[in-house]
C-alpha cells in the first residue's frame, strides 16, 4: 500500500514535469510547477534523505542529543520536532528566496525552476541536515569553531571572513531593496516607518507591562501593522501630509542607515526582538495564505519559459544563464548562510538524532518551495511589465516612453497607459524602474491575492506584500549588523581585550558605526549608481553566498572523509563541485570580463573613459569618480572570495588526503557517545 | 474550551515561547529544587540577550 502510494506521487511528479517539458510556446499553469515541486521535494524526502541520513551520517536514535544531555531550560531544550522545524525555518527563511528569483526571472521561468528544484533536493536540503547533525554531534558547536576543529586554523580563519564580509553585503543589498521600494512612495514609506514605534510598543509590552507574553503582544502588533497598512493608504490621499513621506533614494538611504545605526545601539528587548516577533508571524502567515491563493487563483504563467536573455544581454543583470543563474538563486536552491543557523542555535533544541531528517532537510524544501512560489509571482506578470517594473532607468531610457519603447522592442510589448493604470491600481505614483525585486514581487502577490480573496483591494494587497517584505529585511539587517559587531569585537578583543567585552559601551559604540558604515558604504554607492545598484549588489551577494555553502560543504566532507566513510563522500564533494564550478566561473567573468555589463574592471574602465572625454553629463560626471573606485573594490572582493574559498576547499583536499593515506590529522571533535536514558 | 483548541493553544505557546518562562520554572524545580527562582521579567531579560548573542536570523 506505502509502496502504491510513493508510486503515485512519483507518477504525479513525472506527470507534471512532463507537462512543463512539453508546455513550450503556450502559456502554462502555475499548478503544473507547483505540483512537481511538490513531489520532488517528498520523494527526495522519503528515500534520498533517509539514505543520506543511515548510510552516510550514520544518525543513531538511541544517541543522546546535546538538548538531553546538557538540558538547563534555557538554550538547551529537548523540543518537539514540528516546533524545532518551525524555530529553524522562521530562522532561515527571510528574503532571498523572494528576491533572488524574481530576477532570475528574466532568463524565464524554467532555468530558475529547475535550479530551484535540483539544487535543494540534492544541494542545499542535504548541506542543512549534514551540518546541523555534525554540530549536534558537537554540542551545538559554530560553523567556524568546526572548521577550527576539524581542518586547522588556516580553514577556521577563511570561514570566519568570509561570513563577516557576506553579512555586510547581504545588509548593503537588503537595505537597497527597501529604499527602491520606498522611493517616492509616501503609502509604503509611511508603513514601513510606522512598523518601528509599533515595534518598540511591543518590546515594551513584552518586557514591562506583560513580561514573557509573546502571543498577546504580536496578536496586538500584527493588529496595529494592519492598521498601518490602511493607514498609510489614508495619508497617500491628503495632499499636505503626504509629502511628509515622499522622498528620493539618497534621502531614504540615509534614514536606513541612521536606522541601522540606531537599532545597533539600542537594546535588543526594544526593537529587534520584538520586531522579529512580529516578522515571524507575518512571514509564516503570508506564505501559508500565499500557497492558498496560488492554489485557488491558478495563475497562468505570461513569462515564456526561456528568453533570449540567456546569451547575456539581461537588462536586470548582465550575464549568460551559466553561471549566473545558479548564482542569483542562492536561497531556495543552496544557501551558505543556512549552515551558520543549523550549526548554533537549532542544535540545541534537537530532541533526537532522528529529527534531523524533518527540521534540516524538510525545512529547506520549504524554503525552496518559496522561492517557487517567488518565480511564479514574477512570471505570471506580463513580461513586459515585469521588466518596465525591474529595468533601471539607466538601461531602459529614464522617461516612461523611452522605457516602454525599448522593452516592447525586446518582444515584450507593454504600454505607458497600461504602466499608469497598474501604478494607480496600485496605489503608487510610478512603478517604472523600482528595481531590487520588492516591487515586482508586491505587484504579483497583490494579482494573486486580489483574484483569490476579491479584487479592488489591489492598492492595499500591494503595501501590504511591500509591508510584510521590509519588515523581516529591516529585521535581517538589524540582526545581521548585530552579529557583525559581535565577530568584530571577537577580532578587535584579540588586539585589545577591552574591545572584546560586548556589554563596554564605548567598544559597541566603535563596533556598530564600524559595520554600519561598512554596508552603509555599498548602500550608499548603490543608490546613487543610475543602473540600480541591484545589478552590482546581488551577483555579488550571491556568490559570497555559494561560497560560504563550498566552506560548510567543504568541513562537512573533511568530516566524512575522517570518519572513514570516503565511499559516500560524493554526497557533499559533488555540490561542492557543482558550486566551486559556478562560483569560480562568475567570480572569474566578474573580474575579467570585457564586457562592462558583467565585468567590473571592464565597467571602471569604460566609466573612467566616458568622464575623460567629457561624454558624461554633469550628474552623472559628479558621481563617477565613486562609481569608479567602487567597481574596482568589487572586483577586489571578488578575488577576495575566490581566495578564501580555494583556501578552504585546498586545506578539505589536504586533510582527506592525509586521512586516506593513513597520516596523523587533527582528532575527530565529536563527543563522545551516552545512549538515551532507557537503551543502555 | 474544548480538548483540541487548547492543545492549538500550547502548540501556538510553545511554537512562539510564550510557555517558555512555565517550562524554565518546572524544569528548575525539577533540576535544582530549592534554589530561588527568577521573576518573570528578570527570565524574560536575560531570554532576550542570550538568544540575540548568535545567528539566529537569516537571509
Amino acid at each position: 500500500m506505502k509502496r502504491l502510494f510513493w508510486l503515485a506521487i512519483a507518477a504525479a511528479g513525472a506527470f507534471a514535469l512532463g507537462g512543463l517539458a512539453l508546455h513550450r510556446g503556450e502559456s502554462i499553469n502555475a499548478l503544473w510547477i507547483i505540483v512537481a515541486a511538490v513531489c520532488i521535494y517528498a520523494i527526495g524526502f522519503r528515500f534520498y534523505s533517509a539514505w543520506v541520513a543511515a548510510k552516510v551520517l550514520s544518525v543513531d536514535a538511541t544517541r543522546a542529543t546535546p538538548a538531553v544531555q546538557l538540558e538547563n531550560g534555557r538554550d538547551f531544550v529537548p523540543t518537539h520536532r514540528w516546533v524545532v522545524f518551525g524555530h529553524h525555518f522562521a530562522a532561515i527563511a527571510g528574503p532571498g528566496p523572494l528576491i533572488g528569483p524574481t530576477l532570475a526571472a528574466q532568463f524565464g521561468y524554467l532555468p530558475g525552476t529547475l535550479w530551484i528544484l535540483v539544487g535543494a533536493v540534492v544541494g542545499g536540503c542535504v548541506q542543512d541536515m549534514t551540518i546541523l547533525l555534525l554540530s549536534t554531534r558537537r554540542n551545538g558547536r559554530s560553523l567556524g569553531q568546526m572548521a577550527r576543529d576539524e581542518l586547522g586554523p588556516v580553514g577556521g580563519i577563511a570561514a570566519l571572513a568570509g561570513t563577516f564580509v557576506i553579512m555586510i553585503i547581504l545588509i548593503a543589498v537588503l537595505g537597497l531593496v527597501v529604499v527602491n521600494a520606498m522611493k517616492h512612495s509616501p503609502w509604503a514609506t509611511a508603513t514601513v516607518f510606522a512598523t518601528i514605534p509599533i515595534a518598540m510598543l511591543i518590546g515594551l509590552y513584552m518586557r514591562n507591562w506583560r513580561p514573557g507574553r509573546v502571543l498577546e503582544g504580536t496578536a496586538i502588533g500584527v493588529t496595529l501593522l494592519l492598521l498601518a497598512v490602511l493607514g498609510g493608504g489614508w495619508i497617500n490621499e491628503q495632499p499636505v501630509i503626504r509629502e511628509w513621506f515622499d522622498y528620493p533614494g539618497l534621502t531614504l538611504a540615509w534614514f536606513v542607515i541612521g536606522y541601522g545605526w540606531c537599532a545597533a545601539i539600542l537594546p535588543v528587548w526594544l526593537l529587534l526582538a520584538p520586531r522579529d516577533y512580529l516578522s515571524t508571524f507575518l512571514k509564516l502567515g503570508t506564505v501559508m495564505l500565499l500557497a492558498l491563493a496560488i492554489v485557488i487563483a491558478q495563475p497562468e504563467l505570461k513569462m515564456p519559459a526561456v528568453t533570449q536573455f540567456i546569451d547575456g544581454t539581461g537588462p536586470i543583470f548582465g550575464g549568460k544563464v551559466f553561471p549566473f543563474v545558479f548564482i542569483t538563486i542562492a536561497c531556495g536552491a543552496i544557501s551558505g548562510f543556512h549552515t551558520l543557523v543549523a550549526s548554533g542555535t537549532t542544535p540545541k533544541l534537537i530532541a533526537s538524532e532522528a529529527d534531523v531528517r524533518i527540521v534540516g532537510y524538510g525545512s529547506m524544501a520549504l524554503e525552496s518551495f518559496v522561492a517557487i512560489m517567488a518565480m511564479i509571482a514574477a512570471t505570471l506578470l506580463d513580461p513586459g511589465v515585469y521588466f518596465a517594473i525591474n529595468t533601471a532607468p539607466g538601461v531602459v531610457g529614464a522617461t516612461a516612453e523611452a522605457a516602454v519603447a525599448t522593452i516592447t522592442s525586446w518582444g515584450f510589448p507593454v504600454t505607458v497607459e497600461q504602466m499608469e493604470a497598474l501604478a494607480r491600481n496600485m496605489g503608487e505614483s510610478t512603478l517604472f524602474g523600482r528595481t531590487g525585486g520588492a516591487p515586482s514581487l508586491a505587484v504579483g502577490m497583490a494579482s494573486i491575492f486580489a483574484s483569490s480573496f476579491g479584487q479592488g483591494m489591489l492598492a492595499i494587497w500591494y503595501h501590504f506584500a511591500i509591508m510584510f517584505e521590509a519588515v523581516f529585511i529591516l529585521t535581517t539587517l538589524d540582526a545581521g549588523t548585530r552579529v557583525g559587531r559581535f565577530m568584530l569585537q571577537d577580532t578587535l578583543g584579540n588586539v585589545w581585550a577591552p574591545l572584546g567585552r560586548t556589554s563596554w559601551y564605548p567598544s559597541v559604540l566603535l563596533t556598530s558605526t564600524l559595520v554600519v558604515a561598512a554596508w552603509g558604504y555599498f548602500l550608499y554607492i548603490g543608490v546613487i549608481d543610475p543602473n540600480g545598484g541591484v545589478n552590482i549588489l546581488w551577483p555579488l551577494f550571491g556568490i559570497a553566498n555559494q561560497m560560504l555553502a563550498a566552506i560548510a560543504l567543504s568541513i562537512a566532507t573533511a568530516i566524512i572523509v575522517k570518519q572513514g566513510k570516503a565511499r559516500y563522500a560524493w554526497v557533499t564533494l559533488a555540490p561542492l563541485a557543482w558550486l566551486a564550478v559556478i562560483t569560480t566561473t562568475a567570480a572569474i567573468q566578474k573580474i575579467v570580463s570585457d564586457d562592462p555589463r558583467i565585468g567590473f574592471f571592464a565597467a571602471a574602465r569604460e566609466l573612467a573613459d566616458a568622464l575623460a572625454t567629457g561624454a558624461l553629463p554633469p550628474e552623472r560626471a559628479a558621481v563617477a569618480p565613486q562609481l569608479i573606485f567602487n567597481q574596482q573594490l568589487d572586483a577586489w572582493l571578488t578575488v577576495f572570495f575566490l581566495v578564501i574559498v580555494w583556501v578552504v576547499i585546498a586545506d578539505m583536499l589536504r586533510v582527506s588526503w592525509r586521512t586516506l593515506t593513513g597520516r596523523p590529522v587533527l582528532p575527530s571533535s565529536e563527543a563522545p557517545y551516552v545512549p538515551v536514558k532507557g537503551v543502555a | 474550551m474544548s480538548a483540541r483548541l487548547r492543545k492549538l493553544l500550547a502548540l501556538l505557546r510553545r511554537l512562539s515561547g510564550d510557555d517558555a518562562y512555565e517550562r524554565y520554572i518546572e524544569h528548575r524545580c525539577a533540576a535544582h529544587a530549592g534554589e530561588p527562582l527568577p521573576s518573570r521579567r528578570e527570565f524574560w531579560c536575560g531570554e532576550v540577550e542570550r538568544k540575540w548573542q548568535g545567528v539566529n536570523r537569516c537571509c
